[in-house]
């Protein structure tokens, strides 16, 4: 008896879950197969299609393009994201401690251009770098300094890093200052009692409580960097010969597939980043893991 | 190229992209011979089509569907369905430029959904050729409308002795300058050789606030207009597997040497166009000139409306004022997809609009196009317009003379969308750096012919 409602029981939830299983095989599951069998041929103007195994994928580590675009893609980790998360955790903070006044409206403030679509943004941005007529431009020249062209090769990579810490600094934010509201009000009210500064507290109190919430902005961040696709791709209308095709993996991916019409290369590359941001992530993870079980 | 103005920025997000990318592969590999044009279903494979299948075909309900951008182009697809009442032609603007073009790749290899009728730039017509999207209409009569175009023009649509489209619009190049700066500077007439070009450019840094032109670095089809005027062929396809690459040629470089010049003096600038600072710079005087394309002068005066009255426009500055020439940047043609089910509708839509005199002649007066047909270059209408932009000037009555002088035997590689990508990073991140063209040139070079190699095509062969 007891079986047999347990196996109703198993269907209805079954049923329950299978207009998601449904979208999830159709719409996710089976183009990630198909890419994946497409990336294991060649498809060429001339000579057409043939069954070339890991020769994609040996072309791409072979590939400067491909490279360097990773290569850009680890500099935008190193630098950008400590910077963005640390704003992101001083901002929380600062509107945690309950000290700045009007914090709701800077809380909005901050994250509001998570809300603002790329292609407003890139507007706004492409006004603000314009070295002639733009926001900068109208600086310098005020200033009698020499104008700085933001969008130049030497610089686009921290023009592009500047935007996505303006766009992603009060998403972060907003996860942190979460965590830290739900932080049992005792601890702080023990430890000012205790005679404990603000810093003190961020640092020894609240810090270490919302460290779980820390490591989700970490891996959301590390994964978000690999993935850049809007910022050259919208970008590139404005700094044309700064962004190449291989700025970044992702935007890679979509150039090969789409003006070097090479479909099967561009799904071993996009497995490859899916594979090297899988092993970055784990090892973020694993280093992280080690250090909760010491705290 | 003028799909760069219209160009809209378009957010695609990386899920987007890769879901699109899954999108797009869904498709059984087609065949490798695909070259054998006309295959059976089209009808065009068993010769010429006759009158009374042309009489049958646009007397019998039809629907057609017609990819575009071209705005206001149903007006003269009304025209067309005012002709045969019983063709039903849909308009529809899949997006510009690259959107563009890969839509219609990502359609003609599904087999379904695509249009009948697309339009194609002149400098992607083999592009598609090659992958053996475009049917051929030598058998439906478009070889019988060679005499009716502008030799260079009509060669634009040819590949291996096929008709693969009928042209539009042109681009032959001339130079729009701003009169009043030319005389604050000391120019008193438009200059007449490069020689000329660069001592007025020199004045013109010295006298004013402006430069004579701004030399987009990313405007890969201006700068190639401007090696179409010198003669040089960097390009050419047998319409099979044989290219030829030759970007870094001595009479390439020799051009290239005079911009270099041009640029490391400070002569002209260097912004990239079609983007806010460089309107701002039309309008503001940043740029006394513009060497540009026919389709140019109407443009600017959308673009640069503060300036009216104040441009003049000439030709281009010769190398040889014994042997005028010019280049061309530009314009666009409308192709019968293989895939059709209708190819005789197909190709008399395609035809009509562009060959009958009254669509042809509304494409100069509202779409402001730059005609292909002899017949609209010579029409009074076209001809004898005057421009309160260009101070009263007759302007389209210069380029029509200018198009005279455009070089016929230009041919373009049939992967163009990789060409520009890839002159962006070499000869176009050299001309941003104001650095060594030549060396931007051969890295252009090496990077098309890996590419091509790559690509299983014999290069210089």
């Amino acid at each position: 008896m007891t079986t047999a409602i347990q196996r109703k029981q198993h269907l209805v939830a079954y049923g329950f879950i299978l207009p998601f299983f449904a979208v999830f095989a159709t719409m996710f599951i089976a183009p990630l197969a198909y890419s994946g069998y497409l990336s294991f041929f060649a498809n060429k103007l001339v000579g057409g299609v043939k069954y070339v195994a890991l020769g994609n994928y040996v072309r791409a580590f072979q590939d400067p393009a491909f490279l360097f675009g990773l290569g850009r893609t680890a500099l935008i980790l190193f630098i950008q994201v400590p910077i963005m998360l640390g704003l992101a955790l001083f901002f929380a903070l600062a509107l945690d401690s309950g000290r700045a006044r009007g914090s709701k409206a800077v809380r909005l403030l901050i994250f509001l251009p998570f809300a603002v679509p790329g292609v407003v943004a890139v507007l706004m941005w492409g006004y603000i770098y314009g070295q002639d007529f733009g926001l900068t431009g109208q600086i310098t020249r005020a200033l009698g300094l020499p104008p700085t062209n933001f969008l130049s090769d030497q610089l686009i990579l921290f023009s592009i890093m500047n935007i996505v810490t303006w766009a992603f600094v009060g998403y972060n934010m907003i996860i942190l200052y979460a965590a830290l509201k739900s932080i049992p009000s005792e601890l702080h009210e023990a430890a000012e009692i205790d005679g404990a500064s603000q810093w003190r507290l961020a640092w020894s109190v609240k810090i270490p409580m919302i460290r779980p919430a820390i490591f989700l902005t970490i891996i959301f961040s590390v994964i978000g960097s690999f993935q850049i696709f809007n910022e050259p791709k919208l970008l590139v209308e404005i700094a044309p010969t700064a962004i190449t095709q291989g700025f970044t993996p992702n935007f890679y991916a979509f150039n090969v597939a789409f003006v070097n019409q090479d479909i099967n290369y561009a799904a071993a590359i996009a497995f490859l980043l899916g594979f090297v941001i899988m092993i970055v992530s784990y090892v973020v993870q694993l280093s992280m893991q080690k250090r909760e079980v010491r705290w | 190229m003028r799909q760069g103005a219209r160009k809209a920025a378009v957010a695609i997000t990386s899920i987007a992209a890769v879901a699109a990318l899954a999108l797009a592969g869904c498709t059984p590999s087609t065949d490798p011979d695909d070259d054998s044009p006309g295959s059976d279903s089209t009808g065009g494979a068993n010769g010429p089509i006759t009158d009374a299948q042309r009489e049958e075909a646009l007397s019998t309900p039809t629907d057609l569907t017609f990819w575009t951008w071209v705005p206001d182009v149903q007006d003269q697809v009304d025209m067309f369905e005012k002709q045969y009442p019983e063709i039903n032609v849909t308009v529809e603007n899949v997006g510009q430029g690259l959107d563009h073009y890969s839509k219609v790749r990502t359609a003609s290899q599904a087999g379904t959904g695509g249009p009948d009728v697309v339009q194609l730039e002149y400098q992607f017509i083999s592009s598609f050729a090659q992958t053996g999207e475009l049917l051929d209409l030598t058998p439906y009569g478009a070889a019988d409308l060679e005499s009716q175009y502008v030799p260079w023009v009509w060669k634009q649509v040819l590949s291996n002795d096929e008709v693969l489209a009928i042209p539009q619009d042109s681009g032959p190049m001339g130079n729009l300058y701003r009169e009043d700066i030319m005389q604050a500077a000391g120019v008193t007439e438009p200059p007449a050789t490069w020689a000329d070009y660069k001592t007025a450019a020199e004045k013109v840094r010295a006298n004013t606030s402006s430069y004579i032109s701004n030399m987009a670095p990313s405007q890969g089809a201006g700068w190639l207009g401007l090696l179409w005027q010198a003669g040089v062929k960097p390009f050419g396809y047998d319409g099979g597997e044989k290219v030829t690459i030759d970007v870094n040629s001595a009479e390439a470089k020799d051009v290239m040497a005079y911009w270099q010049d041009m640029i490391q003096n400070d002569l002209v600038s260097i912004d990239p166009d079609f983007n806010d600072e460089w309107y701002q710079g039309l309008n503001q005087g940043k740029y006394a000139g513009w060497l540009t394309a026919a389709w140019a002068p109407v443009f600017l005066s959308g673009a640069a409306k503060d300036t009216s009255g104040l441009w003049r426009a000439a030709p281009l500055p010769q190398w040889d004022t014994s042997t005028p020439a010019s280049g061309n940047q530009g314009g666009s043609a409308d192709a019968v997809l293989k895939t059709t089910k209708n190819p005789i509708a197909a190709y008399e839509l395609a035809k009509w609009i562009n060959n009958a005199q009254e669509p042809a002649l509304l494409f100069t007066t509202q779409q402001s196009f730059f005609p292909t047909a002899i017949s609209v270059l010579e029409d009074p209408v076209f001809v004898d317009q005057k421009s309160d932009f260009y101070g009263g000037q007759e302007v389209n009555k210069l380029f029509a003379e200018i198009s005279t002088t455009v070089d016929t035997d230009w041919q373009w590689l049939p992967f163009m969308e990789f060409a520009y990508s890839s002159f962006n990073e070499t000869f176009g991140a050299a001309v941003a750096a104001k650095g060594d063209l030549a060396a931007g040139l051969d890295a252009w070079q090496d990077a098309l012919v890996d590419y091509a190699e790559q690509q299983g095509f014999t290069v210089n062969g």
